[in-house]
């Protein structure tokens, strides 16, 4: 059976040749037209003259569109519809594109575009959080607030009261292939768009809009993205609606890709949240109540920002129970790009504030932060199959004699399936994590300048949409005459390796070997009606539906083969390219061929939708999500304290993916989150000037981790237990709960501040060497 | 300015090219031949998905013109390996999971072959920093520097055992 094993990524045979086309390497028919945008150079203001005279009449320019010239709807937005295609008179952020340009290539078309004269009435700009706030420039009519018990009382009677604010940045998506599409006109007014998408289905959905014509008309495929991380979900709607309306248009082929700068100042990013805390402690360091307030940086359209705020409060307990609660979310409107999904939306920044009162609580009773963590946790109660095989690695077998009562979230969930304390124990004692946090104080003890840090921190991760109806996945399966099978669903390939462990599964119903599964491109003509490919939820929902699929041919096939055998259908098994009845074992292939002659159908749709889940956002009431992905991690850095410089020497992490359906590609998943999560939380700096304009527009002044900087020593392991609920062969979704085990980083480096003073760092993200030298200035001198 | 004919050498063939004197060679190599292995990643020489190899040194391919590289032998990923197998590189590449989207890849094994000639057993750490100039935002380079060291291991012993 091909799932759970280490198997390379499917296309890599194409990767390392360089023969995987991305949207760019598409061959493109003769007379193909390109695509550039006229962008806003003011962060508000009416276009009082726009004069295109120039633009028009450049070498090579076919056309130039304005707002006014968009033949149906100009609106791009996934959510309000507040998002139009081209400026509609107003701008509202320095990048947002005011007109088209039409042109034979595509420096061609870049180069026209900057010819225009564009004249604005400038209004005051609203740029951060606290004008924003300050000027009631906010989504929805006030806060959403969430909570249980009593918060206020719970922490006034409490022993120990502890406050501070954490400032957390946002973060560019820096997916390597930047945002690009290609349409393709058709005949009677059809279109074919190739997309660089995380979501066909909507880029199908508003191209229709753009063009007038039902989704029907529409079709879009998507192979593969350089990358997503969550800035493919929404983002890539304008490049595909305004190539379909210019080829609609000009009936010709038209093609646009963003130029990285482009793609930097025009497209939305990670929020920014301000997290304010207030927490009422014991003698011991156990919560009896917190109160979160979160201001998050929005932009200027609503986008996706509502849920992603939703889901910062659903993890702003993380791993905690939290007896007495009130987060109050505040989203808030501003005149910068407009924020959008990024892995973990949101969650990452409910969490990181969470962690961070943890370390707090721990500063103040001058205590191991690991102990206060552990002391907080949620009870453990996860049924024997979660960590059995787990525990005995431990050592440390727990005979209870009854289950304690599941705790409750913020949200009124209660958590079934909790495994961090035996993860953590575990990860403790791998990592060898309080010998070295003894070597760590014994270094900065005999180093003045170089001090050294160590932090644990653990991940809980909810997984589901938070929109309920998001939650359904569809698959198309085929079989051919000649026993080949094409396999079709609706998730996006965006490097994560979701068709490769789709295609497990699939080879595993149908006893085949690998090779006898075609992969193929995503297509809204083939699967209608899908999700985006978010939420850590491709493999889940699309390996679901895939069985499902392959399970209706196979059982018609069973069928088949038992009544020719004078059989049951349950007798006939498929192993090994085999079909097995009784003492016989015939090829597949050959069963394919008869079931053909017989007109037995080989092909089926699926369909899978998640159980369970029942949510309320209103009132933050409900069972958002199915089950829960775990994880932790061990980091240790230093930094010089002269400079604020400062590396990762080591990072140890102890993973949940459940029953791994491909433990290579889940490593691999592991690695490049975290990665990303510490470069979000220490090195990743977006800078706006006082106009507005983003300042950091490309990887020369945006800086991403390179080679260089990744731990020194590197360990991740799986914990090998399975998931609790029913999943696809119990597996567990991996895309973005392995992010915030970066959150450590950070938590290391405000370890090693500490070592600098008495007080407590109140180190901000991202903890830049600025940062760092700051906090450590500001200790040395109190 | 008009365009004018360049004479390069890719992947060991002579080709004619015409271009103007500011077109990058990135753009030659995708648009006029074809070779759209290297990859436009950020246009401003950062982030190396576009690296080929010119005269023995990696180079990234949007910071220089068609026009300066006329007469100069340039290796593309397509000049890897052969068409009936993998070159070594590419072959640890795939196996050792050095790759998630692909898209830095072809410039990221350019670059690696190109660091294997200059060092042909590099420590782990010299592999980090000769890769420094190429940049992943998918796999958190583990299985990257892997299939670097891997592939020098194998390429060595193969040198060993044919002397």
């Amino acid at each position: 059976m091909s799932v759970a094993k280490p198997l390379p990524h499917d296309a890599a045979p194409l990767h390392v040749r360089g023969a995987a086309r991305y949207v760019d390497d598409i061959p493109t028919p003769t007379g193909t037209l390109h695509v550039a945008f006229g962008c806003s150079t003011v962060a508000h203001g009416e276009i009082s003259h726009l004069d295109l005279e120039a633009v028009r009449s450049a070498p090579g320019v076919v056309a130039v569109l304005t707002a006014d010239d968009l033949p149906f709807a100009n609106d791009v937005s996934p959510s309000a519809h507040d998002e139009p295609l081209l400026a509609d008179h107003t701008v509202h952020y320095v990048g947002q594109p005011i007109f088209a340009v039409i042109a034979t290539g595509h420096h061609t078309a870049r180069k026209a575009a900057r010819l225009a004269v564009v004249s604005y009435e400038e209004r005051p700009a609203l740029l951060t959080i606290d004008d924003a706030f300050g000027a009631g420039s906010r989504f929805e009519d006030g806060p959403r607030i969430y909570g249980k018990g009593d918060a206020d009382k719970a922490i006034t009677s409490a022993k120990h009261i502890i406050e501070g604010r954490l400032d957390v940045g946002g973060q560019e998506h820096f997916y390597l292939e930047g945002q690009a599409a290609l349409a393709l006109p058709q005949e009677g007014g059809d279109m074919i768009v190739h997309s660089s998408s995380q979501h066909p289905t909507e880029i199908q959905h508003k191209v229709a809009d753009a063009l007038g014509v039902p989704m029907s008309a529409v079709r879009v495929e998507v192979r593969r993205m350089g990358g997503g991380f969550g800035g493919k979900e929404s983002q890539g709607n304008a490049l595909a609606c305004i190539c379909a309306i210019a080829a609609a248009k000009t009936g010709r082929p038209v093609k646009m890709r963003y130029d990285r700068d482009d793609d930097m100042e025009i497209t939305g990013k990670r929020h920014e949240i301000r997290v304010d805390y207030r927490v009422g402690v014991d003698e011991d360091g156990i919560i009896q109540g917190v109160d979160f307030k979160h201001y998050v940086r929005c932009g200027w359209a609503q986008d996706l920002s509502l849920p992603v705020a939703d889901r910062a409060m659903l993890h702003a307990d993380n791993a905690y129970f939290l007896p007495n609660v009130r987060i109050e979310s505040h989203r808030l409107k501003t005149n910068t790009q407009s924020n959008t999904a990024y892995r973990g939306f949101g969650g990452p920044q409910g969490m990181v504030g969470i962690e961070r009162v943890m370390d707090h609580i721990a500063h103040h009773l001058k205590c191991d932060p690991l102990e206060v963590r552990q002391a907080n946790y949620y009870v453990s109660n996860a049924p024997a199959a979660a960590m059995t095989a787990e525990l005995e690695a431990v050592g440390k077998k727990k005979k209870k004699k009854r289950k304690p009562e599941p705790q409750t979230t913020p949200y009124h969930m209660a958590v079934e399936d909790f495994i961090l304390h035996e993860m953590t124990e575990r990860l403790i004692q791998t990592s060898e994590y309080h010998e070295r946090r003894t070597a760590v104080e014994a270094w900065n003890a005999d180093n003045p300048i170089l001090k050294k840090g160590i932090a644990f921190s653990p991940v809980k991760f909810g997984i589901s949409f938070t929109l309920t109806h998001l939650n359904q996945a569809g698959a198309l399966v085929h079989i051919y005459q000649d026993g080949s099978v094409h396999l079709n669903h609706g998730g996006t390939e965006m490097g994560q390796g979701l068709f490769q462990k789709v295609a497990q599964v699939a080879a595993s119903r149908f006893g085949l070997p690998l090779e006898a599964i075609k992969i193929t491109a995503t297509d809204t003509a083939k699967v209608p009606n899908t999700s985006a490919t978010a939420a850590s939820s491709g493999s889940d929902l699309n390996g679901m539906a895939v069985q499902a699929a392959c399970d209706t041919i196979r059982d018609r096939l069973a069928e088949f083969v038992a009544e020719r055998h004078q059989t049951k259908p349950s007798k006939v098994k498929f192993q090994n390219g085999m079909v097995h009845v009784g003492k016989e074992a015939v090829p597949f292939t050959d069963v394919v061929k008869d079931a053909y002659m017989a007109r037995i159908s080989l092909s089926s749709t699926g369909f899978y939708k998640t159980p369970k889940i029942v949510w309320d956002r209103i009132k933050g009431e409900g069972r958002p999500f199915f089950y829960f992905a775990y994880g932790c991690a061990v980091t240790e850095v230093v930094i010089d304290t002269l400079t604020g410089e400062n590396r990762i020497l080591r990072t140890d992490i102890l993973h949940d993916c459940g029953a791994s359906l491909n433990p290579a590609l889940d490593v691999g998943q592991i690695e490049g989150a975290y990665v990303q999560g510490a470069g979000w939380l220490t090195m990743e700096e977006l800078v706006w000037n006082d106009k507005g304009r983003l300042t950091t527009h490309a990887p020369s002044t945006y800086k991403i981790p390179a080679c260089s900087d990744r731990p020194d020593i590197f360990n991740v392991n799986l914990w090998s237990g399975e998931n609790t609920e029913d999943t696809v062969y119990r597996s567990k979704a991996v895309g973005e709960p392995p992010f915030m085990l970066g959150i450590s980083a950070f938590l290391a480096l405000s370890d090693a501040v500490a070592a600098c003073g008495k007080d407590y760092p109140d180190l901000q993200a991202p903890a830049t060497p600025e940062q760092i030298l700051r906090a450590v200035q500001r200790l040395q001198d109190a | 300015m008009g365009k004018q004919h360049y004479q390069i050498n890719v992947n060991g063939e002579a080709k004619d090219v015409l271009a103007e004197p500011r077109e990058l060679l990135i753009h030659t190599l995708r648009e006029q031949l074809e070779l759209t292995g290297p990859h436009i990643g950020c246009e401003t020489s950062h982030c190396g998905a576009c690296t080929v190899d010119i005269d023995g040194k990696s180079v990234k391919s949007c910071t220089v013109f068609t026009a300066q590289v006329a007469g100069k032998d340039i290796t593309t990923i397509e000049g890897l390996g052969s068409p009936d197998g993998m070159h070594v590189l590419q072959e640890k590449f795939r196996e050792h999971h050095g790759l998630q989207c692909g898209y830095c890849t072809p410039g990221m094994i350019t670059r690696a072959h190109r660091l294997l000639q200059e060092n042909p057993s590099p420590t782990e750490e010299e592999v980090r920093f000769g890769m420094a100039g190429n940049l992943c935002r998918c796999t958190g380079y583990q299985n990257i520097v892997k299939s670097i060291l891997a592939a020098a291991a194998e390429m060595n012993a193969a040198k060993e055992a044919a002397e």
